[in-house]
C-alpha cells in the first residue's frame, strides 16, 4: 500500500529529534536520582587528591612523569569531564536485559534501527546530565582554578573538543557492542565488570598514563604506555585530559587523533555486526 | 473470498504459510549442585518442537482465533509470522512478504501485540509513545492525529493518553497498547493473548472494540487466546493447535457439529426430583436443587424429550450444546486421535 506522505526535507533528521526529544522527557523523570548521582561523582576524585598529596608530601620530587601535584589535580578534573562523555552507564546492562527478558523483540517488529535510537537515547540522556551537572562542575573547576594551567589556544580547544565527541562515540559503541554479547551469554554483568576493570587501569582514569611510558614491555624501546597507546581505552578518559593540559601537540596530536577515529569506525562496525549476528542467533535459537 | 471492493488488487491471501516447523534446543540441568558442576562439562539438551508441519491460508478480512493449551505452539506461530524467529523448515508469506526478511515495507504493515509485553514507555504518558510511532511508522501528521483521536474516542481513554503509564491499570494499558498498535493502520494485526489478566468489563470492551475495527478497515486479524469468550465473540474461523500440529481448522459452529455427540437438556421442576426416577432414563444425569441437567444424545432428543417431558411437573426447559469451552478442552485432551478423526472425515 503505498501512501502519499508529504516528505519533510530530512525525514531520518526529524524522526531522529522526535526519538531525541521523547528520551529528555524519559531521563527528565528521574531528575532527582540524576542530581544524586552527579554529586556522588565528585567523591572519588576528593580521595584522589588526598591520596596524591601524601604521594608528594612523602617525596621530596617536585613532578612524577610529568605531573606536579597541581597537574595532578588539574588531570583528575579533566578526566571527570572526558568520563563525563565517554561513560555509559547501564547502557551495556540494559541491552543485555532486554535479549534476556525479550523485550528486544519490539526493536525486531518496529521498522526501527536499533543502533540508531540507542545512540538518540544516549545522546538525550547526556544532554539532560550536562543541564545538571554543569552546575556542581562549574563550581568545582572555579574553586580549583588555580590548579589548571592558563586556558590553551583555539586549536587546542578545538582537538580537546574534537577528541571529546569521539569519546562519547568510542563508549558508545564500545559498550552498545558489550551489551550486544547479551545475545551469546545469559548473564553478561561479569563480562561488563572485567571490562570495567580493565577500563578504569587502561583509560587513564586510575593515573596519568604517562607514568606507563618508563615501564618496558620487553621489547625494546617500546614502553607499555606505546601499546596502551594503540588500544581504545585511553581515548575514553586520558587522551582528552592530557590534550588540555598541553602534553601532546603537533603530529602526535593528529595521529591520536586519527587512532581515535578509526577505533570509533571499528567499534561501530563491530557493533553493527554483533546487531546483525546476535538478532540472527535470536531468532534462530529463542525469539 | 473475492475482493469486491478496488482498494485489494492485491492477492486476496495475506497470509500463507507452507509446510512451517520450528524446533528448539532447550537444555535440562538436573536438580542439585553435583549436577549443576556437571553441566558446566556436559550440557544434557533435547529439541523440543514447538510446531510442526503446519500449513494454511488466511484471507484478507478474516479474523482468526488460534486456540490451545499452554505449550501448544501458537505464540511461536505468531512469532514466525512477525519475523521475530526463523523457522527450522517450511515457508510464509505475510502480505507477500518473508517475515523473517524483516523488511521495512513490511514491518510498515503489520502490528503484533503481546498481552504481557509492553510496548509503550513505562515512565511516560502513552500520547509520547504514540509520537514516537507517527515517526518510526512514518505517518503523515494529520492522518496520524486523526487515527489516534478516532482510537482513542473508540476505547474510551482519552483521558488516559497523558498519564504516565506506569500509573494505568492492566485493562486502560492494554486499550492503549492497542492504539499504539493500529496507529500506522496496519493490515494485519497478530494479538497475542491480548485480554490476559483482563476483568470481564475490559474483555468485553476490547472484543467490542476489535470487532468495530476490524470490520471497518476489513482488517485481518489473527488472535491467539485460551478464553473461549474471546472466539466466540469475535471470529468465525478458529484453528485449534495442540502438540505443535493443526487439529482443527474451520467455523466455530462446526467445531460444535463436529466434536459433539450430546446436547445439554436443563429441566427445572416444581418438587426437587427424585434420583432414581432420572436415572431410570439412562440419561447421565446430574441434579441440583430443582433443576435436572441431562447429556442426550443429539439423534434422539427428539424422540426422546416427550417422553421425558411427559408426566413430570417441568416448569422450564432448555436444550443447549455443549459448551465451546468444554468441546475445545476435550479436544486439547484427546489431540492425537481427534486428529486422526478430522483428516478422516476431512477426506470423506
Amino acid at each position: 500500500m503505498s501512501r502519499s506522505i508529504a516528505k519533510p526535507l530530512f525525514p531520518g533528521l526529524r524522526s531522529w529529534w522526535t526519538m531525541l526529544s521523547i528520551c529528555l522527557e524519559e531521563r527528565l523523570a528521574y531528575r532527582g536520582d540524576f542530581i544524586l548521582g552527579t554529586a556522588m561523582r565528585f567523591l572519588p576524585i576528593v580521595t584522589q587528591v588526598f591520596l596524591w598529596t601524601a604521594v608528594f608530601a612523602a617525596t621530596t620530587r617536585s613532578d612524577i612523569a610529568g605531573y606536579s601535584r597541581t597537574d595532578i589535580v588539574a588531570y583528575y578534573l579533566l578526566t571527570m569531564v572526558t568520563r563525563a562523555f565517554s561513560s555509559m552507564p547501564g547502557l551495556a546492562g540494559g541491552i543485555a536485559r532486554r535479549v534476556r527478558v525479550g523485550s528486544i523483540k519490539t526493536y525486531l517488529v518496529q521498522p526501527v534501527a536499533y543502533v540508531s535510537f540507542l545512540l538518540a537515547a544516549r545522546i538525550a540522556h547526556k544532554l539532560v546530565y550536562y543541564a545538571v551537572a554543569i552546575i556542581p562542575f562549574g563550581a568545582v573547576f572555579f574553586l580549583c582554578r588555580g590548579y589548571f594551567p592558563p586556558v590553551p589556544d583555539a586549536a587546542t580547544i578545538a582537538a580537546f573538543t574534537l577528541s571529546l565527541v569521539l569519546s562519547f562515540l568510542l563508549g558508545f559503541f564500545m559498550e552498545a557492542t558489550l551489551g550486544m554479547l547479551g545475545f551469546w551469554f545469559l548473564e553478561v554483568s561479569s563480562i561488563i565488570f572485567a571490562y570495567m576493570l580493565v577500563q578504569y587501569l587502561l583509560s587513564g582514569h586510575m593515573f596519568p598514563l604517562d607514568m606507563l611510558a618508563g615501564i618496558s614491555t620487553g621489547l625494546a624501546g617500546v614502553s607499555v604506555a606505546d601499546v596502551v597507546h594503540w588500544l581504545p581505552f585511553e581515548y575514553t578518559a586520558y587522551f582528552p585530559a592530557a590534550v588540555w593540559l598541553g602534553k601532546i601537540h603537533g603530529a602526535e596530536l593528529v595521529r591520536s587523533l586519527a587512532i581515535e577515529a578509526a577505533w570509533v569506525v571499528v567499534m561501530a562496525v563491530a557493533c553493527r555486526v554483533a546487531w546483525w549476528r546476535g538478532t540472527r542467533r535470536y531468532s534462530a535459537f529463542g525469539g | 473470498m473475492h475482493n469486491s471492493s478496488g482498494e485489494a488488487r492485491a492477492p486476496a491471501a495475506v497470509i500463507e504459510v507452507e509446510g512451517l516447523a520450528k524446533s528448539y534446543r532447550v537444555f535440562d540441568k538436573p536438580e542439585g549442585l553435583a549436577a549443576s558442576v556437571k553441566s558446566l562439562f556436559h550440557r544434557p539438551s533435547r529439541v523440543v518442537e514447538a510446531l510442526k508441519d503446519v500449513s494454511l491460508t488466511v484471507d484478507r478480512g478474516e479474523f482468526v482465533a488460534l486456540l490451545g493449551p499452554n505449550g501448544a505452539g501458537k505464540t511461536t506461530f505468531l512469532k514466525l509470522l512477525s519475523g521475530i524467529i526463523t523457522p527450522t523448515r517450511g515457508t510464509a508469506r505475510v502480505l507477500g512478504h518473508v517475515p523473517w526478511e524483516r523488511a521495512d515495507e513490511f514491518r510498515r504493515r503489520f502490528a503484533l501485540v503481546m498481552g504481557q509485553k509492553n510496548q509503550l514507555w513505562w515512565d511516560l504518558p502513552a500520547a509520547e509513545s504514540f509520537r514516537l510511532h507517527r515517526e518510526i511508522y512514518r505517518i503523515e501528521p494529520a492522518r496520524f492525529e486523526r487515527t489516534r483521536d478516532e482510537l482513542v474516542d473508540l476505547l474510551g481513554v482519552r483521558k488516559l493518553v497523558l498519564q504516565p503509564v506506569r500509573d494505568l491499570s492492566l485493562g486502560e494499558r492494554m486499550k492503549l497498547e492497542l492504539v499504539a498498535a493500529l496507529l500506522h493502520e496496519p493490515e494485519v494485526l497478530f494479538l497475542d493473548e491480548p485480554t490476559i489478566g483482563l476483568d470481564v468489563v475490559a474483555q468485553h470492551a476490547l472484543h467490542r472494540f476489535l470487532a468495530h475495527i476490524q470490520a471497518e478497515r476489513r482488517m485481518t486479524i489473527v488472535l491467539t487466546t485460551h478464553y473461549m469468550k474471546d472466539v466466540a465473540a469475535l471470529c468465525r474461523r478458529a484453528i485449534v493447535i495442540t502438540d505443535g500440529s493443526i487439529l482443527y481448522d474451520g467455523s466455530l459452529d462446526q467445531i460444535v457439529d463436529r466434536f459433539t455427540t450430546h446436547k445439554i437438556v436443563t429441566l427445572e421442576l416444581d418438587d426437587t426430583p427424585d434420583q432414581a426416577d432420572f436415572a431410570r432414563l439412562g440419561f447421565p444425569c446430574e441434579i441440583r436443587g430443582p433443576q435436572v441437567t441431562l447429556r442426550i444424545d443429539r439423534q434422539r432428543i427428539a424422540d426422546v424429550l416427550p417422553g421425558i417431558l411427559r408426566g413430570r411437573q417441568v416448569r422450564d426447559v432448555s436444550v443447549e450444546d455443549v459448551p465451546l469451552e468444554e468441546i475445545v478442552a476435550e479436544l486439547f485432551r484427546s489431540g492425537a486421535g481427534q486428529a486422526a478423526r478430522v483428516a478422516e472425515e476431512a477426506g470423506a
